[in-house]
């Protein structure tokens, strides 16, 4: 099974029904994305499969067939983001964090409250009540395209 | 809530110590974690509420298969807690649905799935007991009395009475349960997602049979706790450990999401029953206070949750004549335990629900009955206990009502689809009573080549504990924050610091770190710790607990200083109501706390942000589905918690008043936030029109109160 | 998960005629599209079969295309593109409005109408809308095509014509006159499945249907013939509560989606008898 995993192409042999969640942390060793559910409510296990946000614990890894997988160790250029999780409290057990980041990737410049909101509905967090995260977001937002911080 | 200029370091935002591993995907927690010839474990559960095992059938080819029950114990088969009732393994008697009878690891999951379905379990059922009215057997009676009640409704104009119900209610952590055993030469070493390593470590050696020496647990990164970490990980690290010591090899077992909601504790359910005497001009003269909890099939932490329950069942309020009441009894249903406020949230939502109720009977508005009655320095509680300057009731009250324009903005509202209300509360920090006395807690600070390393067994569980207790350490020695480091809590290399609950690891483990740092301080005479160690060798100071002389606590009377202070809250929320569908919609929520000193204003808005988003859950949307003892809706799809298109804006607002026993001056945070919302926003239902006494206010329950005539 | 995967076969088919041979020659199989429904019956320990049919890979099954007065949708087509589709939007604002509120975006990226029409949930939320649209579903097998008006498709709770060599390849709506209006009534705000769903269409010949009411989604046909007779909306919800049997579940209780359906029923009316000829669907 080959498709391309955070820039490098992979080649996996597993059962195509696998879950692309227990292929990415068990094949892959990539152990950043989560577990909360196995149903597709919580979003930790988020990743990006050709761009799209999209819960791991629901897709067959005979799905992502030659397509492009990002999870939270090839996450690049969003510097900015992971910061401001750090500095505005948005992680705190830390368990949401990487699936609510690769959510939070997917917006757009200066979203506002109401599109993050939107955004990041399939993501549960029990800990921060998300505002943290809601300033993170919007802080990181801000940072990218040089407003005030 | 400006600190003074002399702080560097405490009260300020610093980056917290585990943000930059939890944001980059590499911060480890147990499913994460693997060893060479690792197995894996799972649980054969009772199906039934009650009755006994007939016989146990295990209808395929064993070999390969580790298998455990209850006569591979060697030691004593109970989880070790207060009243050691539990058992360990189910050896006859099935109290409960899910209840642990078997347990099988093997090397492949597949295999593992493949003999789960098919092992039989056959029972002689009995006949379950779900009512906590009916129960047959208390776990816990306690009572409170001041005063005469006599004499109190003596002086009452008017009497009003009032019944309240609380729902279970479940922690979800977005991790679940997990724990990774790994035999050892003579013992056995057990990584877990924890609150407690010495209550894991104390369990596991009465279940194993095993010294202190021979028995190692480490916390490991744990996702989320909120108490529902507190007692249950003992349980499943028992389970590891005898997996992995008879295998001889490693065993990991990590709960799916079923599993843990199904298997694990929730909040207690409760009825409260209040009786007030009030005066005509709105003076609380007597209050008769009746609490019962529904604990589960076994005692676990009910006796305590109890207790919180009881000693805070009268609200922030003074009255001369009190008199409380209080039971946990057992029911067919997994244990109720620990959550985040325990015991506080369910009493305190009814007396502030009963609060709203006896200004509307007295015709006066929510604030003016409780600013009449809110507890001042120098009065006493329903223990007898006499507050300190500390006493922040009215302040808090004060400044949320003006923060939200309360009375005008109630008035306003009239006769629209939106409501306000309020609620007043406070919550105990630290254990209850003499509780801290016999933890006897201890803290070790250690110098290091870059600084100095903190030693503790306090858990990391999100709240900040590594980060806070680095802060006050580095203040009180004068070193940079980075210079302190934070070992894993691990009990080969922390001494026990008492379990990471009751709001106190900031507050009494981080004293203890004060005293710590204190002394080091003096003996570095001004030497670098590099400096200090080429010179003199090794240094490290522990502190243990040391009571403050004026907190009395008699446990037999139930009389005296419950608590070393109190944290101090008050919530203003308004909703709106579609009347079509009867959706509550939470819009605002304003949190005014009083905290001692705010050590680090961004987790401590986390904290209240936090905490009050889960209450805002426990009034409005969570809700288990008990039938026949089993939870019917062991589903995320199901069981339901707020979305951030379910979550109110939330403003906070951080007062200070330090408390002179906190580490500068600070108290616990964690679960006062979890106390006032349920009522708040049932209070503010009350002013649209809804008689509502018992939670989750669900569209279902408006509409029912609606066609009873109770709503709108 | 909870089910083993070593008994459990995919197929994986390059093309749609493979699919529909692999479907004659090795049915029945599972037909497995975004995988939101059936990864949660795995999941728990369900499975709906233990042999899969893979269609995730048949991009002719994903266009949103008009065609004369038609709007034709490909069974492949996800919540995120139906919500994002120019022609959907114009054409078809209450679907655009139901795929906005299944699920999070996550579910939105992979959860397609086609799994949505084949799961048949009574709960499924696009269905109410197809319903009201007067849809057509576009079944085929290796021999041909067939097409089933939509309101003749499901046969009782989660059951279908849809035969097992079939699969859905498309859903057609024709042109919808009137105006439009779609709501969702969830235990939560967001993410939530369906206590009461309703769509309905103002127009001459009013239409309405609801979902989680019944063992299907319903067209409610005597309520709408009391709406386009007499336009008394009360009579309306005495003859919609003879059309509905909802029951008590987990999520919520037959007397409040009775209630619910009711008042909806009259919310629908109100909002769009109003002269304002703007959108009544909210965002």
């Amino acid at each position: 099974m080959r498709f391309t995993l955070n820039g490098k192409v992979v080649n996996v042999r597993a059962h195509p029904m696998k879950r692309l969640l227990d292929v990415l942390r068990e094949d892959c060793h990539l152990t950043g994305t989560k577990e909360g559910c196995g149903e597709g409510e919580c979003g930790a296990c988020t990743v990006l499969v050709n761009g799209a946000a999209v819960t791991s614990c629901l897709v067959p890894v005979g799905q992502v067939r030659g397509a492009r997988v990002t999870t939270i160790e090839g996450l690049k250029r969003h510097r900015a983001l992971q910061e401001a999780f750090v500095s505005e409290g948005g992680a705190q057990c830390g368990i949401c964090t990487p699936g609510m980041i690769m959510t939070a990737s997917t917006l757009g410049p200066s979203p506002s409250l109401d599109e993050i909101r939107s955004a990041l509905a399939g993501n549960l967090c029990r800990c921060t009540g998300y505002g943290g995260i809601y300033r993170a977001v919007q802080r990181a937002g801000k940072k990218k395209h040089g407003g005030r911080l | 809530m400006t600190a003074p200029r002399a702080l560097r370091i405490v009260g300020k935002s610093v980056p917290r110590k585990d943000g930059l591993a939890k944001v980059t995907g590499l911060a480890a927690y147990i499913d994460d974690l693997t060893y060479p010839g690792l197995l894996y474990g799972t649980t054969i559960r009772s199906t039934i509420p009650c009755g006994e095992i007939a016989s146990i059938h295990l209808d395929f080819d064993t070999t390969g298969f580790t298998i455990v029950d209850v006569r591979d114990i060697p030691g004593r088969n109970v989880v070790a807690l207060i009243d050691d009732d539990q058992p360990c393994l189910v050896e006859r008697e099935v109290r409960h649905y899910a209840e642990p009878i078997l347990l099988l690891a093997h090397e492949d999951r597949e295999r593992l799935l493949e003999a789960r379905a098919k092992t039989r379990i056959e029972y002689r059922p009995a006949t379950p007991v779900f009512d906590p009215e009916r129960s047959p057997k208390v776990f816990k009676r306690l009572a409170i009395d001041k005063g005469s009640l006599d004499e109190g409704f003596a002086l009452a104009d008017v009497v009003v009475e009032g019944e309240y119900r609380v729902p279970h209610q479940e922690q979800l952590y977005i991790e679940p349960n997990g724990m990774l055993a790994i035999p050892a030469e003579n013992g056995v070493t057990v990584h877990g997602s924890l609150q407690c390593p010495y209550y894991v470590q104390r369990a596991l050696r009465v279940v194993l049979g095993l010294p202190a020496h021979r028995v190692r647990v480490v916390q490991v990164e744990t996702g989320g706790g909120f108490g529902g970490k507190e007692e249950y990980p003992s349980m499943l690290a028992c389970h590891a450990a005898l997996l992995a010591l008879k295998a001889r090899r490693p065993v990991k077992m990590v709960y799916d999401r079923i599993e843990d909601l199904e298997a694990t504790t929730k909040r207690h359910p409760g009825v409260i029953r209040h009786r007030t005497g009030v005066t005509r001009d709105g003076r609380l003269a007597a209050m008769d206070i009746d609490v019962l909890l529904d604990g589960g099939a076994y005692a676990t932490l009910s006796a305590v949750v109890l207790s919180r329950g009881v000693l805070h069942a009268t609200g922030p309020y003074r009255c001369d004549h009190v008199r409380v009441r209080g039971r946990v009894v057992m029911t067919h249903t997994p244990p109720n335990g620990a959550f985040r406020g325990f015991g506080a949230p369910q009493t305190q939502f009814a007396v502030e629900v009963q609060m709203d109720r006896i200004a509307e009977t007295l015709g006066l508005d929510p604030v003016t009955l409780r600013e009449r009655n809110a507890l001042r320095a120098g009065d006493t509680t329903a223990t007898g206990q006499r507050l300190g300057r500390d006493t922040s009731a009215l302040r808090v009250l004060r400044e949320a009502v003006r923060r939200t324009d309360f009375r005008r903005r109630r008035r306003a509202l009239a006769g629209t689809n939106r409501g306000l209300g309020l609620s007043l509360f406070f919550h105990g920090a630290g254990f209850t009573g003499a509780g801290e006395v016999k933890l006897a807690s201890k803290a070790t600070l250690e110098l290091v080549e870059r600084g100095v390393r903190v030693r503790v067994a306090s858990a990391e569980i999100g709240q900040g504990s590594r980060t806070v207790h680095a802060q006050i350490v580095a203040e009180t020695l004068g070193l940079p924050y980075d210079a302190v480091e934070i070992a894993q809590a691990d009990t080969d290399q922390v001494p026990d610091s008492g379990p990471t609950v009751a709001s106190r690891t900031a507050m009494v483990v981080g004293g203890l770190l004060q005293r710590c740092a204190a002394e080091m301080k003096t003996r570095l005479a001004g030497l670098t710790p590099r400096q200090y160690l080429k010179a003199h060798g090794p240094l490290s100071v522990t502190k243990e607990y040391r009571k403050p002389p004026e907190i009395e606590w008699d446990e037999e009377a139930y009389r005296g200083d419950a608590y070393g202070t109190y944290g101090w809250a008050c919530d203003v929320a308004e909703v709106e109501l579609d009347p079509d569908t009867c959706e509550v919609r939470p819009v605002r929520v304003t949190a005014v706390a009083e905290l001692g000193r705010v050590l680090h204003p961004v987790m401590a808005r986390g904290q209240i942000e936090g905490g009050t988003l889960q209450a805002v859950g426990y009034a409005l949307v969570e809700q288990v589905v008990m039938r026949d003892g089993r939870m019917a809706n062991a589903q995320l799809a199901n069981y339901l918690i707020p979305t951030t298109r379910d979550t109110p804006a939330i403003d906070v607002v951080l007062l200070e008043r330090p408390y002179r026993h906190g580490p500068f001056g600070a108290k616990g945070v964690g679960e006062l936030p979890m106390d006032g919302p349920a009522p708040a926003i049932a209070n503010a239902l009350r002013h649209l029109g809804f008689d509502v006494r018992e939670i989750p206010a669900t569209p279902e329950r408006l509409m029912e109160l609606t066609r009873k005539g109770k709503g709108l | 998960m909870r089910t083993p995967l070593s008994p459990l076969r995919l197929f994986e088919p390059r093309s749609l005629r493979d699919a529909l041979r692999l479907l004659a020659d090795e049915g029945p199989l599972v037909p497995l599209a975004g995988c939101t429904d059936v990864y949660v019956s795995l999941n728990a320990g369900a499975p709906p079969g233990t042999r899969f049919l893979n269609l995730w890979a048949l991009d002719e099954l994903r266009r949103i295309e008009v065609r004369g007065s038609t709007l034709m949708i490909g069974a492949l087509a996800t919540y995120t593109q139906l919500a994002r589709s120019k022609p959907v939007q114009a054409r078809l604002p209450m679907l655009a409005a139901a795929a906005r509120e299944i699920g999070g975006i996550q579910i939105q990226n992979r959860g397609t109408i086609g799994g949505n029409i084949g799961t048949g949930s009574p709960a499924g939320d696009s269905l109410p809308v197809l319903a009201a649209a007067a849809a057509v579903v576009v079944l085929q097998n290796a021999r041909g095509r067939r097409q089933v008006p939509f309101n003749r498709f499901y046969t009782g709770y989660r059951a279908s014509v849809r035969r097992p060599d079939e699969l859905i390849v498309a859903v057609e709506v024709p042109a919808v006159d009137g105006r439009q209006w779609f709501r969702k009534v969830g235990t939560r705000a967001a993410q939530a499945i369906s206590k009461v769903v309703m769509a309905g269409v103002r127009a001459d010949r009013p239409r309405v249907a609801l979902g989680s009411v019944a063992p299907t989604v319903i067209r409610a046909t005597r309520t709408e013939a009391v709406l386009a007779e007499t336009g008394d909306v009360a009579e309306a919800r005495r003859a919609l509560m003879t059309e509905i049997a909802p029951i008590d579940d987990l999520r919520s209780t037959a007397a409040y989606r009775r209630r619910v359906a009711g008042n909806l029923l009259e919310r629908f009316w109100a909002d769009t008898g109003i002269a304002d000829r703007r959108s009544p669907i909210a965002d």
